[in-house]
């Protein structure tokens, strides 16, 4: 086992660990906190896969904003902070089975799939993914238009939001 | 060098871990925490399948990843919007006592 495997199990361990916190435990603060951990597993995934400017979009966008947003939104919706009655459904056991028998059917899948067991290609020497990104980012020819369209949803879940949260009292 | 089956596993289980979160919480935050870690496991899918394709230098797996940021970005805010919207209105944001068609 070389040392890229073992860092990657000890990272998927931490990242799958922290996420069953995230849907296990009462209190929901802590939930949002585990999130927070759990995202900065799937970065330093993302920093193994040699995509460093995803990895760092992951820290910035949804440790830095979206789980503060979480936080934000369990602080605006209680009176007081404790978590009092059932935190999970009473068929609980029914959500774990549709779960597992999930897993069980993507594993199953891609087990029969020709490339699964595929090991990447070194990068070439000099490759530099964040200018090819940006370049892709603004080019005719690749994915302009997602990326404007993305900026137009953008605004307008901005807007919308502003406006269902409004207090109009 | 780390196969790609195992990030698929990853990504796979992750899912998992989200749709039960989605499924079995009660709070509608809690609900939308498990969304995130279902879009979280969807990206990861997406770069792998970039880092492990033959042609690295198109860059379509990381912008649809980016892409992806920008919509969950969108959907939480939205989400937590009208979560924040219900509880000023109904004073409760249990998903199951949340089941009038009009006010």
């Amino acid at each position: 086992m070389t040392g890229a495997q073992i860092i990657f199990i000890v990272v998927a361990l931490y990242t799958l660990g922290s996420a069953l916190m995230v849907v296990t435990t009462r209190n929901l603060i802590h939930a949002a906190l585990w999130l927070v951990s759990t995202l900065f597993g799937v970065a330093v995934t993302y920093a193994l896969m040699n995509a460093n400017f995803i990895a760092v979009v992951q820290v910035v966008v949804y440790i830095g904003a979206i789980a503060i947003l979480f936080i934000f939104a369990v602080m605006l919706t209680r009176k007081d902070m404790r978590d009092s009655g059932p935190q999970m459904n009473k068929n609980w056991w029914l959500g774990a089975l549709v779960a597992v028998l999930v897993f069980a059917g993507l594993a199953f899948m891609l087990s029969g799939w020709s490339g699964f067991s595929k090991v990447a290609a070194d990068l070439p020497s000099g490759f530099d993914s964040v200018s090819l990104l940006g370049e892709a980012l603004v080019s005719p020819q690749a994915y302009v238009l997602p990326f404007e369209v993305a900026s137009v949803l953008l605004l307008a879940a901005l807007v919308g939001a502003v406006y269902v949260a409004f207090n109009r009292k | 060098m780390v196969p790609l089956s195992w990030y698929l596993t990853l990504a796979a289980a992750l899912f998992s871990i989200g749709l039960f979160g989605v499924l079995v919480r009660r709070n509608a935050v809690a609900i939308l925490l498990g969304v995130e870690l279902m879009l979280n496991a969807v990206n990861i899918n997406l770069v792998a399948f970039w880092r492990y394709s033959d042609a690295l230098t198109s860059m379509g797996g990381q912008v649809f990843a980016i892409i992806v940021f920008a919509v969950a970005a969108a959907e939480v805010s939205v989400g937590l919007a009208l979560v924040i919207s219900a509880y000023r209105r109904r004073n409760t944001v249990i998903a199951d006592e949340l089941d009038m068609l009009k006010w």
